[in-house]
């Protein structure tokens, strides 16, 4: 990786800073944050459905949360393409759009709130719960001051897996994207397009800004696990 | 929480209707589109010689990437749980690694390294030939393993490992007498994980690949192929073969989580 700045540093500079770069990156850093927002949410809530509900089929349910991360991301692409190509059978023209990235992320990035919040949310002291109820609280009160206090570790731990795995999302992005500069061209395949046309100079500095990112996601994960458990004693 | 009959409800059906949109409508819809002229063109779209030879070297990569991880994956575990050494916590960051960092940019780091003017030069053909996919699917599915194996290792402690030694025996019969058959089956469910992974990477093999059709071709290159190729019937039968082995996985998952969760 240290080959990034194997012309110096202005080489560097001016591989990260190019136009189609820089557009690329940011692309891929806002819909990752928007991805990881909506999972955690989304997470969270199929997360207290698996724990708390009960319905018939609960446990095929539980079993397909991990779909996603046992099915190839390629084959997702193929996937999406079924549903929002031009073969669509609802209508819906959607390739080459922020709207076919952000599906595509949402769908391979779905287990990782919802795996990691799920433990947290069996383990709940329920005691806790009823004594917030019984003292009056209502149970939106109760959830938001007694239970999600408890699952922010998680969420965070979740949310902030799910960013990193979808900045540098590569095989289900592919085919839906589009890969249009400066419009739908994510970081990871505009490194994969520089490395096709033989500038391995020009990949490397874009690669080095996601490793970069992956690198500060993990410590950030890590440091949220300590937070949390020191808050547990 | 005595949640409110209303609430609850309106929750499950939110999700529901979340997952049935995101998960399942998409994989029924490709499904059916691969199945819709029967079963006869997929199956010659799936036993076509490139198609074999796909799946041969898919199979061939995960032989070779999987007992490899697994044989590391106990010993890291092993080393991170009972050792004590300078740099522990820095290890155990960064065995997530691979699950953080973009496959292309894996692809890409094996490139710079083993690749034409790299920095290492071995005297067979790494890049563009089986031992440059077999590193990358390595590198890609190091984790899993490791991540299965270290929880188990800590929730039962060293207790029984100390008693074998008392009772004299050596390291490597307590190993094998008390340790390994207690973490077996979290062993065999990173193994599963790691399969999964092995047969289904796509982004650094395709970078160290070269791509070449009948040599370097796996099942999630050819996947691509026929897609570039406008070989749309071809690139969902492909594509089921490997929904089937997902499925299969998510089996072996639910089978194994239950024995898993007990240790």
């Amino acid at each position: 990786m240290a080959r990034s700045t194997d012309g110096g540093l202005d080489t560097f500079w001016s591989a990260v800073s190019s136009r189609q770069a820089v557009s690329a990156l940011t692309l891929s850093l806002w819909t990752s944050l928007v991805v990881a927002a909506v999972n955690a949410v989304a997470g969270t809530a199929t997360a207290w459905v698996l724990v708390r509900d009960d319905f018939r089929g609960k446990a095929v349910l539980n079993a397909l949360i991990d779909l996603p991360f046992a099915l190839p991301t390629i084959v997702v692409g193929i996937i999406l393409l079924a549903l929002v190509g031009p073969t669509s059978p609802v209508g819906i023209h959607a390739v080459a759009t922020t709207w076919a990235i952000l599906l595509a992320l949402l769908f391979v990035t779905l287990p990782f709130v919802v795996r990691s919040v799920q433990p947290v949310v069996q383990e709940l002291d329920r005691e806790m719960e009823e004594a917030a109820t019984s003292l009056g609280a209502s149970s939106a009160t109760t959830f938001r001051r007694v239970v999600l206090p408890n699952l922010v570790p998680a969420i965070l731990s979740g949310a902030g897996m799910s960013f990193a795995r979808a900045v540098g999302e590569f095989g289900s992005v592919i085919l839906v994207a589009g890969n249009i500069p400066f419009h739908t061209q994510l970081a990871s395949v505009y490194i994969f397009g520089q490395v096709e046309s033989d500038d391995p100079i020009g990949a490397a500095a874009v690669a080095v800004v996601l490793l970069a990112i992956s690198l500060i996601v993990l410590v950030a994960i890590a440091s949220v696990g300590r937070w949390g458990a020191r808050h547990e004693r | 929480m005595n949640v409110d009959r209303r609430v609850r409800l309106g929750v499950r059906t939110l999700v529901l209707a979340y997952l049935t949109v995101l998960l399942l409508v998409p994989v029924g819809l490709v499904f059916y589109r691969t199945f819709e002229h029967g079963i006869t063109p997929v199956w010659q779209a799936i036993t076509t010689p490139a198609a074999v030879h796909a799946f041969w070297l898919t199979l061939e990569i995960a032989l070779i990437a999987v007992p490899l991880n697994t044989i590391f994956g106990v010993v890291t575990a092993l080393a991170l749980v009972r050792g004590r050494f300078r740099g522990k916590v820095a290890i155990d960051a960064v065995i997530s690694l691979p699950f953080a960092l973009s496959p292309v940019v894996i692809g890409l780091a094996l490139l710079l390294v083993y690749g034409r003017g790299g920095w290492v030069s071995l005297p067979f053909q790494v890049i563009f030939s089986l031992p440059g996919m077999v590193l990358a699917t390595i590198f890609v599915s190091l984790p899993f393993v490791v991540r299965e194996v270290v929880p188990v290792l800590r929730e039962i402690g060293d207790e029984s490992e100390q008693a074998a030694a008392t009772l004299g025996a050596t390291p490597w019969q307590a190993f094998w007498r008390i340790t390994l058959p207690a973490i077996r089956w979290g062993i065999a469910y990173g193994v599963v994980l790691t399969t999964a992974r092995a047969i289904g990477e796509f982004g650094a093999v395709s970078v160290v690949s070269g791509r070449i059709a009948g040599e370097t071709q796996t099942l999630t290159l050819l996947v691509e192929q026929r897609f570039q190729n406008f070989d749309l019937a071809g690139a969902y039968a492909a594509s089921a073969l490997l929904g089937v082995i997902a499925i299969a996985t998510l089996l072996a998952m639910t089978l194994l989580k239950p024995r898993k969760d007990q240790t």
